[in-house]
């Protein structure tokens, strides 16, 4: 794709710029969704579309209302601190388990290593709808519905295959020899563990972190069903605004939960070409 | 060391024999590695597949019949469903003492909704009789038969007893076959009347919107992941951000943003009117309809697309192309015989893992879809936290999660689990 030769014909050239603008428009296509609703939210108006004020950049069209509204309205505060309450403990226990098994897994003989890495990968692949519903059934019978853990623990069962996939693919690269090296000169295997091989997959356990995170932070389906009032989260509240009445209060906490995700995303590709560049992969 | 040593077994360093040494050291490794995924293998199971499991078998569970109406499903056995007459007086006194029972322990409004599902209008006669049953002596005021058709005629339709003979056993396919728009009749298993057929008409719905939505993806993924993998790797890097961005942006806000730009007063249609294209007075409708679900999934679903096709066009030699022009191919040519035919496993695995994900939607066609742009999924939630009917979205469920297992089967077969690959 890079420049065109000097010898392209007429039509080469034109297809050549039909096609960056083909690609332009679904890069637009990709992001503008996103990009319109962060000067939205400024809107000192309670509509959905831009003022003439706005248009006019008049400073008079914009205003910070609508986070104001975020940070004054009760339900979407308890909203937010719900999310904040259960994501962080469903990624707790997602990396715990999911480390030690992927650890368990990139051992060189594992039996029925297939089997066990298709139950594991499952709750990312069941429609979450058929999980939801599952869960909701399930969890009323063991008295789990409708409570804080509850959700913890479904949360955590949905993050898992993310965390199984990134940290099983750093440990691809992760020289076996160097625990060797640490028992041979006396460490148990707690030592090795925390001293040597966390230290060196730690970034794929981040990203992992992170993914099972974001996975809990957004979900809305099985909340749906397992929760109860007192476990509302960030996401649930903007389904209700979205499906009853919608108030322009949500496009301020869509432009927060987009800042959150660009932090987010910076810091796994930050890790990720991190590692690369550690295992040689990438020059840059 | 002599030749004698080395007839018998290669001893190890403590004097087994070094097979049965290598042997149990393999085995404790397997036993190591197996203890690290046991405690994992432990928490999904209990936390998700026993959930799922448990769903599954609500859709042909079928106890409670049997366990409400005990004494008339055992005297229903001997009664021919075929014969067109009314069973005898004795079933008629069964199902009074059945009745008595599950209405003093008001039980018998679960039944009736159950069988209500399979034959409208039993419910009725189940709730109108049982606030009277209830009152009766059992040993004086026979008969019973002339009783309770005094109550509701109902009891005297020979229907309400064949669903009642019908649904007694303690698992039925009744649910699936409803999921299929098909009813246990007479003679077995047929096909609902026309104006009846929904379920059909959803799961066909589903499918043809999700292949509507992979075509659509693979449309606009493919020059994307073309121009990413060409372009020198600082370039494609900085473009694959705006891939990533909305891969790891929460699906409210992306569906929320679609919902707002899409609206008749919403900024698409305000730009189409501002440059002239649409009248104002006739605002496109993008909305709660087909549409605007495949519109704002598209979206959703592109990144899915645009990523397993770049990591495969990364691999092709560009050399490849060079050598097909140099043979004498136009352009065309060297693409769609050379190029395309390997980029084909990266279209495979992007297809499969938009499709499956599309079939079990249901935020975004719950949102944006409306009435007429909804999926299979937003049935089964209705079914279960509206209607109540757990049986039929179980089935329901059951169905969707085998069309999702089939595809994920393939994708294991294509592309591996083992090689998805995250951001």
């Amino acid at each position: 794709m890079s420049a065109l030769p000097p010898y392209a014909t007429v039509g080469q050239r034109t297809w050549h710029y039909t096609f960056r603008v083909i690609c332009g428009l679904v890069f637009f296509f990709l992001i503008a969704p996103i990009v319109v609703i962060i000067p939205l939210s400024f809107n000192a108006q309670d509509f959905f579309t831009f003022t003439p004020e706005m248009l006019r950049l008049d400073p008079e069209g914009y205003s910070l209302k609508h986070y104001r509204d975020f940070f004054n309205n009760d339900s979407w505060q308890s909203a937010m601190w719900n999310s904040l309450k259960i994501a962080p403990m469903a990624t707790i226990v997602s990396v715990t388990f999911g480390t030690l098994a992927a650890i368990g897994l990139s051992q060189p003989h594992v039996p029925f290593r297939r089997a066990i890495m298709a139950i594991l990968i499952s709750p990312m692949i069941v429609p979450l709808i058929i999980s939801a519903a599952g869960m909701y059934f399930f969890y009323s019978r063991i008295g789990l519905q409708g409570t804080y853990i509850g959700v913890v623990l479904a949360h955590a069962a949905l993050g898992i295959p993310f965390v199984i996939i990134t940290v099983t693919a750093t440990l691809v690269g992760f020289d076996r020899s160097l625990t060797r090296a640490a028992a041979n000169m006396g460490a148990d295997p707690v030592t090795t563990f925390f001293r040597v091989q966390m230290p060196l997959i730690l970034p794929g356990v981040i990203s992992g972190g992170l993914f099972a995170f974001i996975t809990s932070f957004d979900e809305v389906v099985v909340v749906l069903f397992v929760g109860s009032a007192g476990q509302k989260t960030l996401p649930w509240q903007m389904f209700i605004g979205l499906r009853e009445q919608i108030s322009p209060t949500i496009l301020a906490v869509a432009t927060i939960l987009v800042a959150i995700s660009i932090m987010l995303l910076a810091t796994v590709e930050m890790l990720r070409r991190r590692s690369e560049r550690l295992r040689g992969m990438s020059p840059g | 060391m002599t030749d004698i040593s080395q007839s018998g077994p290669v001893l190890a360093a403590d004097g087994t024999p070094l097979k049965r040494s290598l042997a149990r050291a393999l085995r404790m490794q397997k036993l190591r590695a197996l203890m690290l995924i046991a405690p994992l293998l432990l928490f999904i199971l209990v936390t998700f597949i026993l959930p799922v499991a448990d769903m599954l078998f609500r859709s042909v569970e079928n106890r409670i019949v049997q366990d409400t109406l005990p004494q008339t499903v055992e005297a229903l056995a001997d009664w021919d469903p075929a014969s067109g007459q009314l069973p005898e007086e004795a079933v008629f006194a069964a199902m009074a003492a059945d009745l008595q029972i599950a209405a003093r322990a008001k039980t018998h409004t679960k039944v009736a909704k159950r069988l209500n599902y399979e034959n409208p209008g039993v419910s009725s006669v189940f709730r109108k009789s049982g606030r009277k049953v209830s009152k009766w002596d059992l040993a004086a005021d026979g008969p019973f038969r002339e009783k309770l058709i005094e109550i509701d005629d109902g009891w005297g339709d020979v229907e309400l007893w064949r669903t009642i003979k019908t649904y007694s056993g303690s698992v039925t396919s009744g649910y699936f076959l409803n999921a299929v728009d098909m009813q246990l009749g007479a003679e077995g298993p047929e096909i609902r009347p026309e104006n009846e057929r929904i379920y059909n008409t959803m799961l066909i719905r589903t499918m043809r919107m999700s292949l509507i939505i992979t075509f659509s993806c693979i449309l606009l993924g493919y020059p994307v992941a073309w121009i990413l993998a060409n372009l020198p790797a600082r370039k494609a890097n900085l473009l694959l951000i705006l891939v990533l961005l909305p891969f790891w942006t929460s699906l409210l806000v992306r569906t929320s943003a679609w919902k707002i730009l899409l609206q008749q007063q919403g900024v698409i249609n305000d730009t189409l009117v501002w440059i002239g294209l649409v009248d104002d007075a006739n605002r496109l409708v993008l909305i709660n309809n087909e549409l605007g679900t495949i519109i704002a999934m598209t979206h959703i679903l592109l990144p899915f697309m645009i990523l397993p096709m770049y990591s495969v066009m990364q691999t092709i030699n560009p050399s490849y192309l060079r050598a097909a022009k140099s043979l004498g191919a136009t352009d065309w040519t060297a693409f769609w015989r050379v190029y395309f035919p390997q980029t084909v496993p990266g279209i495979g695995a992007g297809s499969i893992l938009v499709f499956i994900l599309a079939v079990g939607y249901y935020i975004t066609p719950a949102l944006v879809g409306g009435t007429k742009g909804t999926f299979i999924s937003n049935l089964i939630a209705y079914h279960i936290s509206t209607s109540g009917n757990w049986g039929l979205g179980a089935a329901l469920g059951a169905i969707l999660l085998a069309v999702v297992l089939l595809l994920y089967w393939v994708y294991d077969k294509v592309v591996g689990i083992d090689n998805v690959k995250l951001g």
